[in-house]
């Protein structure tokens, strides 16, 4: 046995990873529908449903906003962690720079994301 | 009646040869051997052993799938090769290597010195909550309480699961799928005291983290311990620890 154990931080991405996979489960279909189908193809929804004014109302509402940007955030998190531990299954031995990579890209999304929901006001 | 030679089936056995004193690199051997449909792999190599080539190495004791010392790679899948039977690659050629991810000692033997310091690291014995005497009399457990940890109990520390491991394989230091498996079957044992002391080691860095749920070391482990099951379970636990340690501190953490 090791004389000292350092005390391992992934529980902080671990915890990102299993919220964001959490989140896609349970809203990832149903945005990929609204998004990518519904709206478009006019099924269903009402053709103005994701337009500019619904849109900004409801991301200047404080629940639209946090929901906003848990699906952003959580999403980003959630697929870094993924891509980073799959990445030698396609041949890239992970290093510090995949790492920084990954979990990089989720921190500038999440920066962003936050940074666009303040900026559009309440 | 046929002669016995006519019906006698041969099969082709393909072995992973390799002596780390005099070989630069593992190469392969083909041997024809003939079976029976009763035959394991583990007879198979046994028949080269004694008839064509005295020079093969491997482990073996037991043959009915209790000991854990026969584990090889069997067509690239971790079996047991007492439990596995020659009948059911017939007629193709079936290759025997060492199991993957360990370093090989020679052939088909590989050095399990990583593992025993895992074993030993776990502290794989009931640590009491409190001295007791003899005149305490047994223990009593509740069949919930033994629910929780019999079935990890059934570990043989054969070892399959870590040849299984991806992770593993990637980082040796990882304290991989049996190890953990075994740790949480004495943390949860209502007579044992040990847990936080285990805990140390399951959430370190060489600790359950490593893990990407994968889950092909429950699905080759020929007890149905499910050692991913244990990984899993812990990551939680260490996760709650790490978020609750400053709501609550109970020492330990560094
Ligand atoms: S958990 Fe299963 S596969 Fe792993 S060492 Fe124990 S018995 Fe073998
Ligand atoms: S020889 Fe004991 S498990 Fe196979």
């Amino acid at each position: 046995m090791k004389p000292t154990l350092k005390r391992s931080n992934a529980p902080i991405f671990w915890a990102l990873f299993g919220a964001g996979g959490m989140l896609s489960a349970l809203f990832g279909p149903m945005l990929v529908f609204i998004t990518g189908l519904a709206i478009p193809l006019g099924l269903l929804l009402p053709a103005d449903a994701l337009s500019y004014p619904k849109m900004l109302a409801f991301t200047q509402n404080f629940i639209g906003k946090g929901f906003v940007f848990a699906v952003i955030a959580l999403f980003l998190w959630h697929a870094a962690h993924r891509i980073f531990h799959s990445l030698h299954d396609i041949g890239i031995h992970a290093g510090t720079g995949a790492k920084l990579a990954c979990y990089g890209s989720a921190m500038v999304g999440t920066v962003i994301a936050a940074y666009a929901l303040l900026s559009i006001g309440f | 009646m046929p002669h016995m030679s006519d019906i006698q089936k041969v099969i082709e056995i393909e072995v992973l040869r390799y002596n780390p004193e005099t070989d630069k690199a593992p190469s392969s051997q083909v041997f024809e051997v003939p079976f029976t449909d009763d035959m394991s792999v583990l007879q198979g190599v046994q028949y080269i052993k004694d008839y064509l080539d005295g020079s093969l190495s491997f482990r073996w004791s037991c043959r009915m799938a209790i000991c854990g010392s026969c584990g090889m790679m069997i067509n690239g899948v971790p079996h047991l090769s007492c439990e596995t039977f020659l009948r059911d690659y017939y007629p193709a050629r079936v290759r025997v290597e060492a199991l993957n991810h360990f370093p090989i000692e020679r052939d088909l033997v590989i050095n399990m010195e990583g593992f025993i310091n895992k074993l030993e690291s776990i502290q794989p014995y009931i640590i009491p909550k409190e001295p007791r005497t003899l005149a305490q009399g047994e223990y009593l457990q509740t069949p919930e309480q033994l629910n929780l940890y019999e079935q990890f109990s059934s570990c043989i520390n054969c070892m399959l699961c870590y040849a299984a491991c991806p992770q593993f394989g990637l980082n040796p230091d990882f304290i991989g799928p049996a190890a953990t498996a075994l740790l949480h079957r004495y943390n949860v044992d209502s007579r044992d005291g040990g847990k936080e002391e285990r805990m140390d080691l399951v959430r370190s860095e060489e600790g359950v983290f490593h893990c990407t749920a994968v889950g092909y070391c429950s699905e080759v482990c020929p007890k149905h311990v499910d050692p991913a099951n244990a990984v899993n379970q812990n990551k939680t636990n260490a996760a709650v620890d790490y978020f609750l340690r400053f709501v609550s501190p109970k020492g330990g953490a560094k």
